[in-house]
């Protein structure tokens, strides 16, 4: 028994930073919109108590109940794909918010080089750089095309930062407010680049430096510089999030309804558009039918790729052939590092999740890449983001991992670790892709998403290379100890390494090698929008967020010019 | 419930559990012994630790086992942990900061019981980067490698476990953290990985957890717990030194 609702103009499949972006501004211009949310509501009054370690960190408060729904996971297809039973490697978000809730608030624009890549590569290093095996392409939009996107969406979420670095796009205007503090383990990085010759500046952080009131007229307070920013909601909405900017900005209107308990398992296709979505109320388990005249998906990387899939929508990707576009092109990011043992302690505890200061001379193209084998780089950072106990038991090399030597080294080097580490752009390769599973089904019967996923030789390059520069900044640094990360091996789904997943559903200028165009409208159904990193066409030297916020606020100007003209955008 | 029926008093607690009491005495860890486990009202001790810092470290008055069905295997928990995050000059170890409460009132729940992963089958063994692959729970997964770490004791040692000297219980750890213990369901490199992490997460956790005893852990590790803000302190060139606070003591 399914119920079929009365019709609404815009649906989004899910309620973070991309559906929170597109239903105020649909909403603003008119636009009824209804955003569901599988998740419950929440908000800053939810975070009074948040201040916990076990329950946000370790166990998981915020993330998604792998209980009801999870992906399976090989290294190759050689393998069998097995269930990721346990939260591990990347964190999935559930609830309004989505994982810019329990973000860390670190923006970027991704570089100019990296949505002309194909392009700017074959022109250097002639067209066999990398082996055909690596599917990099265009992402056939330009740095420049979509900078007034990257401009309104720091505007909206009120960046705070500093216009220093020399290898990134031209800005058309300043960080809407100025740099978090310099503390004195950033300093301690600033001056051991400064001395090597590289160009450090403060991270762009979503942590605000000041109190700040954005162009909707919503209200974003000044940090306090906590400790608790990643996988923790942020007590004095200081950390900007969906549900207190865009969220209530499209409530404002009175042309937006967040429906919560709302898990979308089907877009519903017919002919050349889709007439909306079908969905279950997580409580009852009642089947919905949600008409719409546009249907958004503004879920997860995994989500939005598992449900173009499940709905026959496109063509899935082979890599045996390498047709199709859907599920093509998953990237991750590599992280190299190494780590400095101080004699002196440091306020470790203290900070913000984008409290940082970052050099990008060997990111992107910035550096020489000829007698390289790798493309791209990594852009490497030293952050405060605040040390807390159960997770943070550092010890230099060589000490036992229990008894009283562990104790004694985890205690005292708590308070005299400092970090130096590098975000790796990740290149896309023909064996790493999204598909369905045969086997594993989520608790609706729907079947998972299936990863197939491991770091290549370009992958190890990078990882290689990036770690020799992070480890000489931390011995400039004067550590008594210096450890890096050791050499990287195959993918592990098991230890935390980040929560950028991409790729699966990305952009481009030809319907052959991309499942939407540059306004995020599927090539195969033009009233169908999907919109996140799963459009970036291979992984960059950053967090995603802030290219991610771009392209909402691009889709959402894309939703809102088919409304009115109808056909395709591109 | 288990932890009432057998209403064990610290004395023979301290018996039990192996450890010299004298090594207990002294320092700021009895207090947050005390507080512990014999805040009941029978025995009248008021602990210089059992001051507001600790209502929040235990339930009401008394403590008990909600997981645990025998003493014994709580000892060998209590011994276990005792060798993997040890009192020593620096403050209390696992037991001094009610390490094994933590853990027991973990496994009673949806920790132990896995509730929030994804436990359908078919169950196949996969390799190690896929992860967790097993259908048993950890509550499953402590009761078996407790009772193998018994046998260990017997068929190495002659003896129970919780008698063995400190180098015989790390010989048979060590056993488990090299994978040289069959368990059935689970390599035992995975329960010493996940006992060790529950270690130092009853180490470290809020109290309002049970563990982390007068906060203890944090106050050995400076760490200043749940502070409002360090907006005052975060320029501040020299460490700064604070007295933790639980998340539990503002409610």
């Amino acid at each position: 028994m399914v119920t079929t609702l009365d019709s609404v103009d815009v649906v989004t499949v899910g309620v973070g930073w991309t559906g929170g972006i597109i239903a105020a501004e649909c909403a603003k211009e008119g636009l009824k919109v209804v955003g569901l949310e599988r998740g419950r509501e929440r908000g800053t009054e939810d975070f009074t108590m948040v201040h916990d370690e076990y329950r946000y960190a370790v166990r998981y408060e915020l993330m998604q109940d792998l209980s009801k729904e999870t992906i399976t996971f090989r290294n190759n297809r050689k393998q069998r794909a097995l269930p990721m039973r346990q939260l591990g490697s990347f964190l999935l978000g559930e609830g309004l918010g989505g994982a810019g809730t329990h973000w860390n608030g670190q923006t970027w624009r991704f570089l100019p080089y990296d949505f002309e890549i194909k392009t700017m590569t074959d022109k250097k290093y002639g067209a066999n750089k990398l082996s055909a095996d690596y599917t990099i392409q265009d992402w056939g939009i330009t740095y420049d095309e979509l900078e007034p996107y990257f401009d309104r969406f720091e505007k909206t979420v009120g960046i705070s930062g500093e216009d220093k670095n020399p290898f990134w796009g031209k800005r058309s205007s300043d960080f809407p407010t100025p740099p978090m503090k310099k503390t004195a383990m950033l300093q301690r990085f600033e001056t051991a680049t400064s001395n090597l010759g590289y160009t450090p500046f403060m991270m762009p952080s979503a942590n605000l430096s000041e109190a700040y009131e954005n162009p909707d007229g919503q209200k974003i307070n000044a940090c306090q510089y906590c400790g608790f920013c990643e996988r923790f909601g942020c007590e004095y909405g200081a950390k900007t999030s969906p549900e207190i900017t865009v969220v209530p900005a499209a409530k404002e209107t009175g042309n937006y309804e967040v429906r919560f308990n709302a898990n979308v398992v089907e877009v519903i296709k017919e002919g050349d558009k889709v007439t909306g979505v079908r969905y279950y109320d997580t409580v009852t388990f009642e089947e919905f039918i949600q008409p719409a005249n546009a249907v958004v998906l503004t879920s997860y990387v995994m989500n939005n790729a598992k449900l173009l899939m499940v709905s026959n929508i496109g063509q899935q990707y082979d890599p045996e052939t390498g047709q199709g576009t859907l599920g093509k092109n998953y990237a991750y990011q590599i992280l190299p590092g190494a780590s400095g043992f101080f004699d002196e302690q440091s306020n470790t505890f203290m900070g913000a999740g984008a409290l940082g200061m970052t050099i990008d001379d060997f990111n992107g193209d910035a550096f020489d890449h000829g007698d390289l084998d790798f493309i791209h780089g990594a852009s490497i950072s030293s952050t405060q983001t605040g040390s807390r106990p159960i997770l943070s038991n550092p010890t230099p090399p060589g000490t036992p991992s229990w008894g009283a030597d562990f104790k004694r080294a985890s205690i005292e080097n708590f308070t005299r670790i400092q970090g130096v580490g590098g975000q790796g752009a990740s290149m896309p390769h023909k064996e790493n892709f999204l598909t369905l599973d045969g086997t594993y089904k989520d608790i609706y019967g729907v079947p998972l998403l299936q990863l197939n996923y491991n770091f290549t030789d370009q992958d190890r390059a990078l990882h290689s290379y990036i770690t020799e520069k992070a480890e000489a900044i931390v011995k400039e640094m004067g550590a008594k100890t210096v450890a890096a990360g050791g050499e990287l091996t195959d993918y592990d789904i098991v230890p935390y390494q980040t929560t950028h997943n991409t790729g699966g559903t990305i952009m481009g200028a030809d319907p052959a090698t991309s499942v939407v165009n540059n306004f995020l409208q599927h090539w195969d159904a033009e009233n169908l929008f999907v919109v996140g990193a799963g459009n970036f066409a291979h992984n960059g030297g950053y967090n995603p967020t802030g290219t991610v916020g771009a392209l909402a606020y691009r889709c959402a100007e894309g939703v809102i010019r088919y409304s009115r003209e109808g056909g395709s955008l591109a | 419930m288990a932890g009432k029926d057998k209403n064990f008093s610290r004395r023979d607690f301290l018996k039990t559990s192996g450890i010299a009491t004298g090594a207990l005495i002294g320092g700021g860890i009895i207090g947050g012994l005390i507080g512990a486990n014999t805040n009941s009202k029978d025995t009248g001790t008021t602990a210089p630790g059992n001051s507001d810092e600790t209502k929040g470290s235990s339930s009401g008055s008394v403590r008990g086992l909600t997981f645990f069905k025998s003493m014994a295997e709580f000892e060998i928990l209590s011994q276990a942990t005792e060798r993997i995050f040890p009192e020593d000059d620096l403050g209390p170890g696992a037991i001094g900061l009610g390490v094994p409460y933590f853990i027991d009132g973990q496994l009673a729940g949806s920790y132990g019981e896995n509730s929030k992963e994804y436990m359908q089958g078919p169950f196949f063994e996969g390799e190690p980067t896929q992860g967790y692959q097993s259908r048993l729970k950890r509550n499953e997964m402590f009761q078996q490698g407790i009772q193998l770490m018994q046998q260990e004791a017997q068929s190495r040692f002659d003896a129970k476990f919780v008698d063995l000297e400190g180098e015989q219980m790390d010989e048979i750890l060590t056993a488990f953290q090299d994978n040289e213990i069959a368990m059935r369901g689970v390599e035992s490199q995975f329960f010493f990985r996940l006992l060790r992490q529950a270690t130092l997460e009853g180490a470290y956790a809020d109290p309002i957890y049970g563990g982390n005893i007068n906060m203890d852990g944090w106050r050995m590790k400076g760490f200043p717990g749940h502070q409002m803000a360090y907006i005052d302190e975060i320029e501040s060139e020299d460490f700064v030194e604070m007295d933790p606070k639980s998340i539990g003591m503002e409610h």
